[in-house]
């Protein structure tokens, strides 16, 4: 009998939750790996090349081949380095990206932990993923990830504080920090058209935040070999890619979810609505990323104390300024949502 | 104030963004490089090949006019009458090391013997196998005879 309520109170909920776990992570996991792809494909359509085109049809296995290649290589360890946080750093970068799924909703009750601070706790994990970053840098003991590090830490700082603006402007018109709530509250009008100019510097401010051009100072090519992960190789250089890149997905599904209505259908007529949830979830973040690809494509890195002026100075009261109207004109018109 | 609103309507950007968006439904410019290649000129300059008369006889007459006007210094001759009286090379080296594939040994050619060939795809995997020697030049003149003929008689009104 003991031995019986044991197998219903541990082992069934846990391994529902690890099936739950697997079932979210071995998709991300795949698509960044398609992710890499289409990102320099893209980027070749962009400079008249032709990309990756050999391995599989039109090279769609390559990144399944550079990891391969990436995997059985040395892993070096510079020998100044803390080797510890250096070989721990690359695993935080990748837990915490991959930690911020649990609350996406991709359709309908399909989200493994429906909490009522899932806004919150998206935020809070997408800010510590600075953390990973700073410990590659240090650690490496090299200058190049240092100054990689410095940069990230105060860049990431800086976009932050825009982006919790952003958030707060939606939070006002929703009335509720939980994911799924943000969503239904689209139902009608997608908030990207009501609050424009917020999507626009959330998506700006996502790009800083993920490290992505034109704000890529941290692992900036031209004057810092590769930035923060200059020192890594072999599977650390692994984790951290897909960190990176899980990350992006990340923060293309928020921006989905806070603006673009997550998995609702453009229109409620019948073709549209017929098409599952998960399906439109996924579209809509295909298109941001393809906007975060194309964005690389198209602009030149910014100089760091641009970076900074961009941050502080348009995006900071702009979105300061928004966040106020938006409070000012739900009392006016008392549009203020029930639940607040 | 009109470029306040620019600025803040993101128009150059968005002009730039349009533009890479036309680029990506361009035609591609490279081409799939080990299965498909680029034209070449007749005159393009690549790997050296000895030539041989149709008779089978080699041109070369040992005239030394390619070794003293290379400027690299990577041909290296040494010659002595054939038993048959006429002057031949016992040794015709090139170091493909040296070579800065200028042209100007086949440009002193009294008999068109030394030439560079339209092949760029000789990478090896060791030195040595870049020194080459007399047969290897004669081999190559034999393998690339035809394209060599048909460049010189394409290039043959500016000869």
């Amino acid at each position: 009998m003991n031995n019986f309520s044991y197998l219903n109170d541990l082992i069934i909920p846990g391994s529902i939750i690890i099936a739950q776990i697997l079932a979210v992570l071995m998709p991300v996991l795949i698509s960044v790996a398609f992710l890499v792809y289409a990102e320099r494909k893209v980027l070749a359509l962009i400079q008249l090349r032709r990309g990756p085109n050999v391995v599989g049809p039109f090279g769609i296995l390559q990144s399944f081949a550079d990891a391969l290649k990436l995997l059985t290589k040395e892993n070096i360890i510079p020998s100044n380095s803390n080797k510890l946080v250096f070989l721990l750093a690359p695993v935080i970068t990748m837990v915490l990206s991959l930690a911020g799924w649990a609350v996406i909703p991709f359709a309908p009750n399909w989200v493994i932990a429906d909490i009522n601070v899932g806004i919150m706790y998206l935020f809070a994990i997408s800010s510590l993923g600075v953390y990973g970053i700073i410990m590659a840098g240090w650690a490496s003991n090299s200058q190049y990830p240092f100054l990689g590090a410095l940069r990230s830490a105060a860049q990431m700082v800086s976009y932050e504080v825009s982006i919790g603006f952003v958030i707060i402007t939606v939070l006002l018109c929703v009335g509720s920090l939980n994911l799924s709530k943000i969503v239904m509250a689209q139902q009608t009008l997608w908030f990207a058209i009501p609050l424009l100019p917020m999507f626009v510097i959330f998506f700006i401010s996502a790009l800083a935040e993920t490290n992505r051009l034109p704000f890529d100072l941290p692992e900036d090519e031209s004057t810092l070999v590769a930035g923060f992960f200059t020192e890594y190789s072999s599977a650390s250089f692994v984790l951290f890619f897909l960190g990176e890149y899980a990350s992006m997905i990340l923060m293309s599904s928020m921006t989905v979810i806070l603006f673009l209505g997550g998995w609702l259908p453009p229109f409620d007529i019948f073709p549209l609505n017929a098409i599952p949830g998960v399906i439109w979830f996924t579209l809509k973040v295909m298109f941001i990323l393809f906007l975060f690809i194309w964005v690389r494509g198209t602009f030149p890195r910014y100089r760091y104390d641009q970076l900074m002026r961009l941050g502080w100075k348009i995006f900071l009261p702009l979105s300061l300024l928004w966040v106020v109207l938006t409070a000012g004109f739900l009392i006016v018109f008392d549009m203020v949502p029930n639940s607040l | 104030m009109i470029k306040y609103i620019k600025s803040f309507t993101l128009f150059e950007l968005l002009t730039g963004m349009f533009l890479t968006f036309k680029y990506m439904f361009k035609a591609k410019v490279t081409i799939n490089y080990p299965h498909e290649k680029g034209p070449l000129s007749p005159r393009f300059r690549g790997e050296h090949a000895l030539r041989r008369y149709p008779s089978g006889e080699e041109r070369c007459i040992a005239c030394k006019l390619c070794e003293a006007v290379c400027p690299a210094q990577a041909i290296t001759i040494e010659a002595e009458p054939r038993d048959d009286g006429s002057r031949r090379t016992t040794r015709y080296d090139i170091d493909m090391s040296k070579c800065i594939y200028c042209g100007l040994c086949q440009e002193s050619c009294p008999v068109d013997a030394i030439v560079e060939g339209p092949n760029f795809e000789f990478a090896t995997e060791t030195r040595e196998e870049l020194m080459y020697t007399k047969e290897k030049l004669l081999e190559n003149g034999d393998r690339w005879e035809q394209e060599i003929a048909q460049n010189i008689y394409l290039d043959r009104k500016y000869r």
